[in-house]
C-alpha cells in the first residue's frame, strides 16, 4: 500500500508522517503542495505544522493550495484521508470535516501526552483498534479546542462520528472531542500525532494501532 | 555609533584617510563588543578547544563534534539579552531563529533546541511579564519552525530584574563530509541573498546589544528584529536542499550587524573581497539608503557564494521554497569590502579591517565585596521547627519547582527523535537509523559565581558533566554564553576573567574542550550588574541510545544508594557547616541569604564518580540516576520519589553530632549521585562501587517520604508543591521562616 502525505509550506510534522508510514509498513509518498496529483496513492495524511505559518487561522490558506483540488475529489470517492493536528485543521477549513479547532482555553501552546478513547472503530482509521481501546497519545498545538453548533455536535454523537475522546481535556474541546470523521467515514482528522509514538525507542507504538487500521480496512 | 574616540582615532590610521559616513557605520558594527569581542577575547584563548572527537573548534559559525559512524554534531549557543529586556516575544523568537541560522550555516539539520533563561523574582509583576513572554516567544518560533526544544534551565534572582537573560543553543546534525565552511572563494563567483527581504529592523542591534539597559532602552524597540519562524523553516529546507545538490560554495548567515558581518567575515576567511551592490538587495520598504541595507538585521536571511553556472538552479530551488532569491554581489580578488550603489562605489574598507577589532585588557583586581559577601556565620540563622514546611516551600520555590509548565509549551517531540522527555538531567536524542544517540544540557550558577567567580565557572561546567553522566552520555563539548555586566567597571572584569579561568580548568580536567560560544557584556540596569553568569551547554554521545536513566524512582523494593560526596545526613561530615550552607538554595530561599564561600570542587575526583556512574548506566545495571545539586540530597531524593510516584524511606540517624540538623538536611556540596536498582542487581551494584564512596539510603515503596524522625511527607503532597505552576498570575509567596 502506498500512503501519502502532503507538504505544505510550514509543515513540519510530514517527515515524521512519512517516518510513522514507513514504521506501518506501508509505502511512504511526498505530495508536494503546488502540484495537483496525488500520484496515484492509496491513502493521504495531511501532516501538523504550521502551514503558510498558520497566518490568518491555521489551515486557512492551505485549503487554498493547488493538491487540494484532487484531494477532495479523492475524498468524494471515499478514499482514506487522515488529517494530523495542523492537517485536522486544513480539513476542517476545507470543508471536509465538519467544526472548527479554536485556541486552546488555557490560553498556552500545549504539548504533553493525553489519554485518548477510541469512540469508533468504524472508519478507516480505526478499523484496526478495538472498540473503546484506550491510546496514550501526544498532542502539541495551540489551536486544538474542537467547536462545532449544538446541531451538529449532536449529529456527531448519534452518528458516532466522534472518532477519539479525550479522558482528560486538554483544551476545553466541546464533548471532549479529540477526533472526528466525515459521513461516509473515510475522512478522520485527529488532534494527537500517532507517528510520534510509533517506535518503541521513542517510549512507545501505541500510535501505530491508528496507522496500520488503513492497511487492515485495505486487506493489506 | 558606539564608537570610543581612541577607536575612531585608529580607523583613521587603518584607513589613511577619515571614513565616510557608511565606512563608520560597518566599523561601528563590526566593532561593537557583540561582533568583536574586543573585551573578551584576550581571555577566551585560555579555553581549550582541542579534543578527539573535535571536529571543528571555535572560529566558524558552530563547532562540530564526531559521535560515531560518520555522524557528527554542530552545536552553538548564543545570547538574546538585550532585545528580549525590552520586547520579550520577539527578543527570545529571534533568538531561537538566529541560533538556528548558526547551525543551518554549517550544512547541518537543527535537531534539538535548549534554553538557559534568567529572570528577576515573580513577586513583581514585570519580571513575570518578561518570563511569561520569553517563553511564550522560545515556543512560538521554535514550535512553528519544527525543531523541538527538548532542555534548558531556568533561574529566578533580584540580580536580573530588567535584565533578564536569554540564552538559546542549538543543535544539528550532519555526516562529516558534508560540513560547509563559510570562506568566500572564486573571484568572480556571484553573493545570494537568500530568505527575507530586507527592511529598517534591527538597525544598530549589535551596538544596542552593547550597552548597557536604562531608561531609555524602551524607546530602542525598534533595535529589535521581528521573526517569521514559516520563513526560517523553508530557509532551513532550501538550504538543505541547495546542499544536498552542491549548488553552494559557502554559507554564512545573517545575523548582529547583518550583511555587513556576514560579507566582510566570508570575505576576510577566503582572503578575498566581496561586493555588495545595495540596489540589487530586495527590500522590504522604499527609501532606505545603502547603509541601512548594509547594518539591517531583518531575520531569516542568509549568504551564500555561488558558482555562475549554478546560479539558475538555485534562484529556482529559492522561489519553489517561496523565499527571496537575489545575487546581490560577487567575490573579487581585491580584498575588500565593497558597498555599489546603482553602480557608484559608496564605501571601501579592507575586510580584514573590520574582522580586526581592537583588543583591550585590562588589570584584573579582586573586587573589595567579596569579603564581606563571603563570610557567613551560621550561629545568627534560627533553626527551623517544621522541617516538612521547609522542604515543601523549597521544593515549591521558583528555583526548584518543576519546569512542566515552562516544557509543555514548548514542542518537544517534533522530528520523532526524542528519547528522554524534558524532565531529566538531560535531553537524550536518538540518530534514527543508528544505535547512536547524544544528549544535551545547559547549566549556570549565577549566585555562585557571584559568591565566588572562579569557583563558581568550575562548578557550572563540572555540573553540566554531571548531569550528563546521569543519563548515561559521554561528556565531549562545551559551547558557551559568557553573561557579564560592564567589562568596564573593575568588578565586571575580575568577574569576567575569573569565571574563564574556572571554567577553562574544569574543561581542562573533564576532558570537554570549548568548541563555540558567545559573549553578552554590559548586562547592567541603573541598580547595578547581573550575577556573573557563564551558562555551559554540553554535549555527549551514547553508543546505545536505548540505554540511558531517568532520575524518576521506576520500582517498588529498590535499594538507594548515594554515589560520591556522602552528604552529612548518611555520615560523618569533612565539611564545615558553613561551606555547607554556602550559596545553598536553603540558604536563599529560607533565610533570604546570598552568603559564604562554597567549597570548591575537586574536579578529578568528582570526574571519576561521574564516570562510574554513567558506565554503571551504559552497562545497563542502573536505569535510575540523578545528580545530587540545589536543595541537597533531601531535594534530590523527593524530586526522585514525585517523578516515579514512589516513595521512600530512610530510617537511619539525622541527628549527627555537631551539625545542626537544617544543615545536614539541606547542605549542598558538589559532586554526589543518587542511583536506584532492584534487589537482585544489589551485590553486582556493590562489586562496581568497590573503592568508592557510598552509603545506601533505603529502599522505595508506599506513598511517603520519610527522612529520619524530621521529615514525613506524603508523596502527593510533595507532587502539590513541586508542580504549581510558574505562570499563576499571583505572586508566590515571599516572606521567610524564622
Amino acid at each position: 500500500m502506498r500512503i501519502g502525505v502532503t507538504v505544505f509550506p510550514g509543515s513540519n510534522c510530514d517527515r515524521d508522517a512519512l517516518y510513522g508510514v514507513e514504521r506501518a509498513g506501508a509505502e511512504a509518498v511526498e505530495l508536494w503542495h503546488a502540484d495537483a496529483d496525488l500520484k496515484g496513492v492509496d491513502a493521504v495524511i495531511v501532516p501538523g505544522g504550521f502551514s503558510y505559518g498558520d497566518y490568518l487561522r491555521p489551515g486557512a490558506i492551505a485549503r487554498f493550495a493547488n493538491i487540494m483540488d484532487p484531494l477532495e475529489e479523492f475524498a468524494k470517492d471515499g478514499g482514506p484521508i487522515l488529517g494530523v493536528c495542523n492537517g485536522f485543521q486544513v480539513l476542517t477549513e476545507a470543508h471536509l470535516l465538519p467544526g472548527a479547532l479554536l485556541r486552546n482555553t488555557n490560553m498556552r501552546f500545549i504539548c504533553d501526552r493525553v489519554h485518548v478513547r477510541v469512540e469508533t472503530v468504524d472508519t478507516l482509521w480505526t478499523a484496526g483498534c478495538d472498540p473503546g481501546e484506550e491510546l496514550t497519545l501526544p498532542v502539541a498545538h495551540n489551536e486544538g479546542n474542537y467547536f462545532a453548533d449544538p446541531e451538529t455536535l449532536s449529529r456527531l454523537e448519534e452518528e458516532g462520528r466522534v472518532v477519539l475522546r479525550y479522558l482528560e481535556n486538554p483544551n476545553g474541546s466541546a464533548n471532549d472531542i479529540a477526533g472526528v470523521c466525515n459521513e461516509n467515514r473515510n475522512v478522520v482528522g485527529i488532534m494527537p500525532h500517532p507517528e510520534r509514538v510509533s517506535d518503541p525507542a521513542l517510549g512507545s507504538d501505541e500510535g501505530l494501532r491508528i496507522l496500520r487500521s488503513v492497511l487492515v480496512g485495505a486487506g493489506v | 555609533m558606539g564608537l570610543s574616540d581612541f577607536e575612531y582615532d585608529r580607523i583613521l590610521e587603518l584607513m589613511g584617510r577619515p571614513p565616510n559616513f557608511l565606512e563608520l557605520s560597518l566599523f561601528s558594527v563590526m566593532w561593537s563588543e557583540h561582533c568583536g569581542y574586543k573585551n573578551s577575547r584576550p581571555l577566551l584563548g585560555r579555553f581549550p578547544n582541542k579534543g578527539t572527537r573535535v571536529v571543528q573548534g571555535p572560529g566558524e559559525n558552530a563547532g562540530v563534534v564526531e559521535v560515531g559512524d560518520g555522524w557528527a554534531l554542530a552545536f552553538k549557543m548564543e545570547s538574546h539579552n538585550h532585545p528580549s529586556a525590552v520586547e520579550p516575544y520577539e527578543g527570545a523568537a529571534t533568538g531561537v531563529g538566529g541560533i538556528i541560522r548558526d547551525i543551518l550555516a554549517m550544512g547541518a539539520r537543527p535537531v534539538a533546541l535548549l534554553d538557559s533563561l534568567r529572570f528577576g523574582p515573580l513577586e513583581e509583576e514585570r519580571n513575570r511579564y518578561l518570563f511569561r513572554e520569553v517563553v511564550r516567544g522560545i515556543g512560538g518560533y521554535g514550535n512553528a519552525v519544527g525543531v523541538p526544544t527538548v532542555g534548558g534551565e531556568v533561574e529566578f534572582a533580584r540580580a536580573y530584574s530588567g535584565n533578564p537573560l536569554v540564552n538559546a543553543m542549538c543543535i544539528g546534525l550532519i555526516r562529516i563530509e558534508d560540513l560547509v565552511r563559510s570562506s568566500a572563494t572564486g573571484d568572480g563567483n556571484l553573493v545570494v541573498l537568500l530568505g527575507s527581504k530586507t527592511g529598517r529592523d534591527g538597525i544598530h542591534g549589535a551596538t544596542f546589544a552593547s550597552d548597557e539597559l536604562t531608561d531609555e532602552s524602551e524607546s530602542k524597540r525598534s533595535n529589535v528584529q521581528v521573526g517569521d519562524p514559516f520563513c526560517e523553516k523553508m530557509l532551513i529546507e532550501c538550504c538543505l536542499k541547495l546542499l544536498d545538490e552542491d549548488l553552494l560554495v559557502s554559507l554564512q548567515d545573517l545575523g548582529a550587524a547583518g550583511i555587513t558581518s556576514s560579507a566582510s567575515e566570508m570575505a576576510a576567511k577566503g582572503g578575498v573581497g566581496i561586493e555588495i551592490e545595495t540596489d540589487r538587495v530586495p527590500l522590504r520598504e522604499s527609501g532606505m539608503e545603502p547603509t541601512e541595507v548594509m547594518i539591517s538585521e531583518s531575520q531569516e536571511r542568509m549568504l551564500a557564494v555561488v558558482e555562475p553556472e549554478k546560479i539558475e538552479d538555485v534562484l529556482y530551488l529559492a522561489e519553489r521554497y517561496e523565499l527571496v532569491g537575489a545575487v546581490v554581489g560577487r567575490v573579487a580578488g581585491h580584498g575588500d569590502l565593497r558597498v555599489i550603489h546603482h553602480g557608484e562605489v559608496v564605501g571601501t574598507v579592507p575586510a580584514e579591517f573590520l574582522a580586526d577589532a581592537p583588543v583591550y585588557e585590562r588589570d584584573v583586581v579582586r573586587p573589595n565585596y567579596l569579603d564581606e559577601l563571603q563570610e557567613l556565620t551560621v550561629d545568627e540563622l534560627p533553626g527551623p521547627e517544621d522541617y516538612n514546611a521547609v522542604l515543601l516551600r523549597m521544593l515549591g520555590h521558583p528555583n526548584l519547582r518543576s519546569r512542566r509548565a515552562i516544557f509543555t509549551q514548548y514542542d518537544h517531540q517534533v522530528g520523532t527523535d526524542t528519547v528522554v522527555l524534558p524532565g531529566a538531567d538531560a535531553a537524550v536524542m536518538r540518530i534514527k537509523g543508528t544505535k547512536l544517540g547524544f544528549a544535551a544540557t545547559t547549566d549556570g550558577r549565577g549566585r555562585h559565581c557571584y559568591l565566588d567567580p572562579r569557583g563558581g565557572g568550575a562548578a557550572t561546567v563540572a555540573e553540566a558533566y554531571r548531569n550528563l553522566s546521569c543519563v548515561g552520555a559521554e561528556p565531549v563539548a562545551v559551547t558557551d554564553c559568557l553573561n557579564f555586566g560592564s567589562p568596564e567597571k573593575p568588578d565586571g572584569y575580575y568577574q569576567l576573567a575569573e569565571c574563564i579561568k574556572g571554567m577553562s580548568e574544569a574543561c581542562e580536567v573533564l576532558g570537554t574542550p570549548v568548541v563555540s560560544g558567545n559573549v553578552s557584556l554590559y548586562n547592567e540596569t541603573d541598580s547595578g550588574a547581573i550575577y556573573p553568569t557563564p551558562t555551559v551547554g554540553m554535549v555527549g554521545v551514547m553508543k546505545d541510545v536505548n540505554i540511558h536513566a531517568t532520575p524518576a524512582f521506576k520500582r517498588e523494593g529498590d535499594r538507594v544508594v548515594v554515589i560520591g560526596k556522602t552528604p552529612p545526613l548518611l555520615g560523618e561530615s569533612m565539611t564545615s557547616e558553613g561551606d555547607l550552607l554556602a550559596g545553598s538554595e536553603y540558604l536563599e530561599i529560607i533565610h533570604g541569604k546570598t552568603a559564604g564561600l562554597p567549597v570548591r570542587s575537586d574536579l578529578a575526583a568528582e570526574k571519576k564518580v561521574a564516570d562510574l556512574v554513567r558506565e554503571l548506566v551504559e552497562s545497563g545495571l542502573v536505569d535510575t540516576a540523578h545528580d545530587v545539586s540545589s536543595g541537597g540530597v533531601v531535594v534530590c531524593l523527593a524530586e526522585m520519589v514525585i517523578e516515579g510516584g514512589i516513595g521512600l524511606g530512610y530510617d537511619g540517624e539525622v541527628e549527627i553530632e555537631e551539625m545542626r540538623a537544617d544543615v545536614a538536611l539541606f547542605g549542598e556540596e558538589s559532586g554526589a549521585f543518587v542511583v536506584a536498582v532492584p534487589e537482585e542487581c544489589w551485590n553486582d551494584l556493590q562489586d562496581a562501587l568497590v573503592g568508592f564512596a557510598y552509603r545506601v539510603v533505603g529502599t522505595t515503596g508506599g506513598d511517603r517520604f520519610k527522612i529520619g524522625d524530621l521529615i514525613d511527607v506524603k508523596s502527593s503532597d510533595l507532587k502539590k508543591a513541586y508542580e504549581r505552576d510558574l505562570f499563576e498570575t499571583h505572586a508566590p509567596e515571599g516572606g521567610h521562616i524564622g
